[in-house]
């Protein structure tokens, strides 16, 4: 990334100099900004940032080294030049040169330190980086290496390589305001920085954020009330139990497994004709809602075929790892649609589960991280001993390997499949071993036709290698990654829960916990909530629960004075942040306050409104009964929206327009941005005008007599608080003006009340009820209606 | 002078502007808008037409880039690439020594015989450069000295989805961002009321149910949302969601924005978060768009002359000739990337007459634009492309008779032609063997084709990088060398 990503706004008439002097900051904050904005170096008078009085190896230098050093000295063999590599100690602080005279660092000493001489040298030939390489290294970053080098070159491990500890809670002067360890963590880097923690939030912007976090919908009036008016100290709590309990919860959960689980309804490659995957998202869900250990929860997606006597419940939780495409155009070659299968589920254990990027390493050794492309092979031997074919034939066929759900074995074992078909039985695609494994090679650029050498199954050396007591498969697969000497699942599993809670991760990149990826702002609090996850057997619910119960969670998101300046991306949590809601929880909140939702759970997907021919003007002709769509009627069109039928290569427009991923692989974490197509949405999207109209509905049956009133119980619904009387003045004028327009054209109120397929109710006249209307779909599209404060 | 519209966004985003300073956020705030958080990137710089780059590399040759997509592989050996020696050797086996054991599709593999078959169509030179092009293409005869035709096309995948997934976004596998989105991502806007790339499909009749496209094909990867190509469809809703409900006049919907506006500033000065103003820009933007799109796809406008060079079909929404009337009047609006489809081309049997009712679709209309675009002095700085994700086979896919055959695919050579910024017009690029199955002169990659498209519209495909889960991305992945002999 550029530093200078955005810099035409200047053209836009702000003003110059702060934008010159933002730019500057901003340039500071790369590559790692995560980390340099947590450090919140300030910069100086002269506008030069002020290299740090000691240098640390892993925050300062080692982000430098690895994305502009690594991609020539790293660890990629075949990629080395000058037989230098910075990624070790061993390399770094080797002999140069053939009489063994060089060194690229020698430890205190700049001057003679070949790497400092070339960084620093003015002499085309001899820079590094090589101009050519477009990797240039800007002032401030030389200076850190060689203050690096002066003061002594200490060099340390990388942080997520070595397996997490319990550290010691630090001590902090305001302990009155901690609550539990998280707190204590928090607290003391806030007090190292000179800044204090924010005050709590209100008790509505608190029930607002916790049941959007734990269910993905808003509170209700009455969940609201009850929570106002319980005085109790246990008041919060008590709601927090009654969220975890609920079923909202366990979809909820689920929603976010289904981008990690590439989740879809169809099999994504060309014609993209239909699959049943949909009875593995029921099993999903009913292992939140039993919260089922998270350990087993992995262990079973993963391995569950290979546990002794799986039960049906394991084999179906396998299908987690057959979501990826499939392709059935004729005339492809089988073997090279096949490997791109397996590679698929090596990328997704690599994201989802180490956080790293292990596809880097598919083509040649990786570039950044210590992972060799040996080794990516050898995990992908684990994934390579499935019976399956990379073509599906004849056109239409189950991908083999699959099992068959019979009815009778779904009404009286696997009850937590939400048949809601008359069919016999449904098949679904799950994971299976060939009794005897595939031979897996080395595939020579990645290639599925260039076989290398032989490999068999086995683990990268520097996350520890794999034992020799496990079963050399998925499910020893499996052990190695839930032993607590694994460095990686804990913490990116407990960072991940994080992010669900506070928007960004300690580690902001979720997906990358290598030698690229962002330094957690809170190390120790990190490797705190990554062991106590695990000791406390994985436990999700209680996980999600610790966090919510901390002070840090609960405070206010406003933005004091200063804050802004000190601390822009808020990674050192004085206060609360303010999120927008995602693609899902946007629809099921408008569903929700209007009372459209339908609340079953789990069955096949379903297909609510659509804008009409996206499917029929790509398709090809085939595609089955995926080329045309086919709306549903009634109580389907207000499912949740992890109902929505996902056809992979046209998705629903809605929810990519708020940043929900294709599918089309595993995704840990999402975009989040602000488009006018958003806009549009939920100003014209026939689910969300409906919606708003059937809020104006029960607005006039429950929300009293007056229309300040009825105003008040639309924006206490979409905002989950009272307007202020400056909001309430501006709304009940509006509406006045709106009433006043349709009363002179009640053909256009008659016209706007008929969208959607939701019957009209004859309440009020229509010009009174489309202003109604009209009030609820303005206040829907308040930012504030669409974020969690 | 200003219109209305534009000088009360201009007046609102000034206000959202001002609002920060006055809530003393400053330079801070400014670093957050700016802020290298990937995930959670402010658009309001965006939308106000800023690109990566700042400024090109070096002076680009072209502004625009109108790309005439011909989904399904186009037959080059009907269209471009005269070969009087298949007519000779027709229903004779296609020679060891040529295939060299080049991987055939599946759907050929099997087959026991490879009958080589030529054109059923004549061929005849045109132009100063004397190039050779079939009857079936007329009217694109005529621009023969406006086009550069590169026959020496090749590229690495040999079915469809991956093919075409590769030229659109440089890698086989989905989730790259579309070459459209590349070039938003780097050079920005040039239009305030209008997406930065926009698409238009079309069906041919030659294969009416062919292959499928997809939406990743104009899709924005890993890029902001705000790259995306937006769809513009013909019908009462041209754009996705663009359509006020009924019952919602303009007016109106103008009175809800305000009401929005100033109770999203009233939030904005209690939270002073950076996301309420840019929300409330995207807001005038989507306004804008309503207004602007219509006006753009309304073409009743245009005179007789210009329907009688397009051809009657640009008359009927939908169909290529009007998808190409509408890219003249994006490219009017300075529409940066302007992607058309057109389906129907995999003619894996019935070919004669299925390419002959392909050509007709495209043929009229494609030389059209050419010239409609130079007409107005746009064709200097508009790069125009017409060409499919692969080529044809020179033998025969299923039973060769006297009148029928078919051709499989062939992704070791085909043609594509350009014409307008920065490429040598009237020329003939590249040379295949004479059984038009291999290359033997200046090939030219998918990736060198992408590099150099970059590099006209003044990008360094090399420096057009965007840093995704810890590597540096780019259109051309690792490769892609500048085919200079086509660019003037």
């Amino acid at each position: 990334m550029k530093p200078f990503t955005k810099f035409p706004v200047i053209k836009s008439g702000f003003a110059l100099a702060a934008v010159a002097a933002a730019l500057l900051s901003c340039l500071f904050l790369l590559p790692q900004c995560q980390q340099a904005k947590a450090e919140a170096n300030p910069a100086t008078a002269a506008g030069q940032k002020a290299v740090p009085e000691v240098v640390d190896f892993n925050f300062h230098v080692k982000p430098i080294l690895s994305d502009r050093c690594f991609k020539c000295h790293g660890p990629d063999s075949r990629a080395r030049k000058g037989n230098l590599r910075l990624d070790t100690r061993e390399g770094a602080f080797a002999a140069l040169g053939e009489s063994k005279s060089r060194h690229a660092i020698i430890a205190g000493d700049a001057e003679h330190s070949a790497l400092i001489q070339r960084i620093f040298s003015d002499d085309p030939s001899q820079v590094m980086p090589p101009p050519e390489s477009n990797l240039g290294l800007e002032d401030y970053e030389k200076a850190i290496l060689k203050k690096w080098v002066e003061q002594g070159a200490t060099w340390k491990e990388h942080w997520s390589f070595i397996p997490p500890h319990k550290p010691a809670l630090p001590e902090v002067k305001d302990k009155s305001w901690v609550r539990n360890e998280i707190d204590r963590f928090v607290l003391a880097r806030l007090e190292q920085q000179g800044l204090a923690p924010g005050p709590e939030a209100s008790k509505e912007q608190l029930l607002r954020r916790i049941t959007f976090d734990l269910t993905g919908l808003p509170p209700s009036l009455e969940e609201i009330d009850a929570f106002l008016a319980d005085t109790s100290p246990d008041a919060y709590e008590k709601a927090i139990g009654r969220l975890l309990a609920s079923d909202a919860c366990a979809e909820h959960l689920a929603a976010k497994w289904m981008d990690i689980a590439r989740y879809a309804d169809t099999h994504g490659y060309q014609d993209d004709l239909e699959r049943v995957m949909w009875p593995w998202r029921d099993w999903v869900i009913h292992a939140f809602r039993q919260n089922m250990p998270y350990s087993d929860f992995v262990r079973w997606q993963l391995a569950g075929d290979l546990l002794p006597h799986p039960t049906r419940e394991q084999l179906i939780a396998t299908a987690f790892n057959r979501n990826h495409k499939i392709t059935q155009e004729g005339g492809v070659i089988p073997e090279e649609y096949r490997v791109e299968y397996v590679a698929d589920r090596t990328q997704t254990f690599g994201t989802a589960f180490l956080g790293l990027t292990l596809e880097c390493a598919r083509c040649h050794s990786h570039k950044y991280d210590p992972i060799e492309q040996q080794e990516f092979y050898q995990l992908f031997s684990f994934f390579n001993n499935i019976p399956e074919y990379g073509l599906i034939e004849p056109y239409g066929a189950i991908p083999e390997p699959y099992i068959r759900l019979s009815r009778d074995e779904i009404s009286q074992v696997l009850t937590f499949i939400n048949n809601t078909d008359t069919l016999d039985d449904i098949p679904l695609m799950v994971m299976k071993e060939m009794e005897t494994p595939r031979q897996a090679y080395v595939l020579k650029r990645g290639q599925y036709d260039h076989h290398g050498e032989p490999v068999s199954p086995g683990t990268p050396k520097s996350l520890g290698a794999f034992p020799e007591s496990l079963p050399p498969n998925r499910l020893g697969l499996a052990d190695w990654l839930l032993a607590p000497e694994n460095p990686l699942m804990a913490r990116v599993s407990a960072n991940r829960y994080w992010q669900q809670m506070f928007g960004t991760g300690i580690v902001a990149t979720l997906y990358d916990f290598g030698s690229q990826g962002a330094l957690p702002t809170h190390p120790e609090l990190l490797d705190w909530l990554a062991v106590k996850f695990e000791e406390d057997g994985w436990d999700v619910k209680a996980f999600l629960k610790y966090i919510a119960m901390s002070a840090t969670y609960r405070q206010s998101c406003e933005l004091r004075q200063g804050l802004l300046e000190a601390d822009p991306e808020n990674r050192l949590l004085a206060r609360a942040p303010r999120l927008r809601l995602s693609a899902e929880m946007i629809r099921d909140h408008a569903l929700s306050i209007s009372g459209l939702l339908n609340r079953e759970v789990g069955g096949p997907s379903v297909k609510p409104y659509q804008p009409e021919g996206i499917w029929e003007e790509t398709t090809g002709g085939g595609g089955g009964s995926t080329s045309s769509y086919i709306m549903d009627e009634g109580d389907m069109l207000y499912r949740r929206s992890m109902y929505t039928f996902w056809k992979r290569t046209v998705p629903p427009p809605s929810m990519l327009s708020f940043d929900a991923p294709t599918r089309d692989f595993c995704t840990v974490q999402r975009q989040e941005t602000s488009t006018p197509q958003q806009a549009l949405v939920l100003l014209n999207d026939p689910q969300i005008v409906e919606a708003c109209r059937v809020l104006a509905y029960r607005a006039v049956e429950e929300g009293g007599d007056t229309p300040r009133s009825r105003i008040t119980f639309m924006f206490r619904l979409a905002t989950s608080r009272r307007p202020t009387d400056r909001e309430l003045r501006s709304l009940s004028e509006y509406f006045e003006q709106e009433l006043a327009h349709y009363q002179r054209e009640p053909g256009a109120a008659a016209r706007y009340l008929s969208v959607g397929q939701y019957p009209q109710k004859d309440l009020l006249p229509a010009p009174e009820m489309a202003a109604y209307a009209l009030l609820a779909t303005t206040i829907f599209n308040l930012d504030e209606a669409i974020t969690k404060g | 002078m200003q219109d209305p519209i534009n000088e009360r966004s201009h007046l609102l985003n000034r206000r959202a502007f001002l609002s920060r300073a006055s809530i003393g956020i400053g330079t801070a705030a400014l670093a957050s808008l700016l802020g290298c958080n990937p995930f959670r990137t402010d658009s309001s710089s965006l939308a106000l037409g800023g690109g990566v780059l700042g400024a090109p590399h070096f002076a680009p040759k072209a502004k625009r880039v109108i790309y005439l997509f011909q989904s399904g592989g186009p037959s080059q050996l009907e269209l471009f690439d005269h070969k009087p020696l298949l007519q000779q050797l027709r229903g004779q086996e296609l020679p060891e020594s040529v295939r060299m054991g080049q991987r055939l599709t599946g759907m050929t593999s099997n087959q026991a015989s490879f009958p080589l078959v030529g054109s059923s169509y004549s061929f005849s030179q045109h132009g100063q450069s004397g190039a050779w092009l079939s009857e079936l293409l007329p009217y694109t005869s005529r621009i023969a000295d406006e086009i550069c035709i590169v026959k020496s096309m090749y590229t690495e995948a040999i079915n469809h989805d991956p093919a075409i997934t590769f030229f659109q976004t440089g890698s086989q596998q989905p989730g790259r961002p579309a070459m459209g989105a590349w070039l938003s991502y780097g050079l920005g806007s040039t239009n305030e009321n209008l997406p930065t790339f926009c698409v238009m499909l079309s069906r041919g009749t030659g294969r009416p149910n062919g292959q499928p496209l997809y939406s990743r094909l104009w899709g924005n990867g890993f890029l902001h949302a705000l790259h995306q190509g937006v769809q513009f469809r013909s019908g009462k809703d041209p754009v996705l969601y663009l359509k006020d409900p009924e019952g919602i006049s303009r007016e109106s919907r103008r009175q809800m924005l305000d009401r929005i506006a100033a109770l999203n500033q009233q939030q904005l000065e209690q939270f002073g978060d950076p996301e309420i103003s840019s929300r409330i820009a995207q807001y005038e933007m989507a306004y804008r768009m309503q207004t602007s799109v219509p006006e753009v796809m309304d073409i009743s406008d245009e005179p007789e002359y210009i329907y009688r060079m397009y051809g009657p079909e640009a008359m009927t929404p939908g169909t290529f000739a009007a998808n190409c009337l509408l890219a003249r009047r994006l490219a009017e609006r300075d529409v940066r990337f302007i992607q058309l489809y057109h389906m129907g081309w995999d003619q894996h049997d019935n070919l004669p007459s299925a390419v002959a009712r392909q050509a007709m679709d495209v043929d009229q209309a494609s030389a059209a634009l050419v010239l409609d675009l130079k007409q107005r002095g746009m064709l200097d700085d508009t790069l125009v492309i017409w060409g499919g994700e692969f080529g044809r086979t020179n033998y025969s896919q299923g039973v060769l008779t006297d009148t029928n055959y078919g051709r499989d695919h062939h992704p070791r050579c085909f043609t594509i032609w350009m014409a307008g910024g920065g490429i040598k017009p009237g020329i003939v690029y590249g040379d295949t063997d004479d059984f038009g199955y291999n290359i033997i002169k200046d090939p030219v990659h998918v990736h060198d084709f992408q590099a150099t498209l970059l590099h006209l519209l003044g990008i360094d495909h090399e420096r057009l990088t965007y840093k995704y889960q810890g590597r540096r991305y780019r259109l051309t992945d690792v490769e892609g060398s500048l085919v200079k002999g086509i660019m003037a």
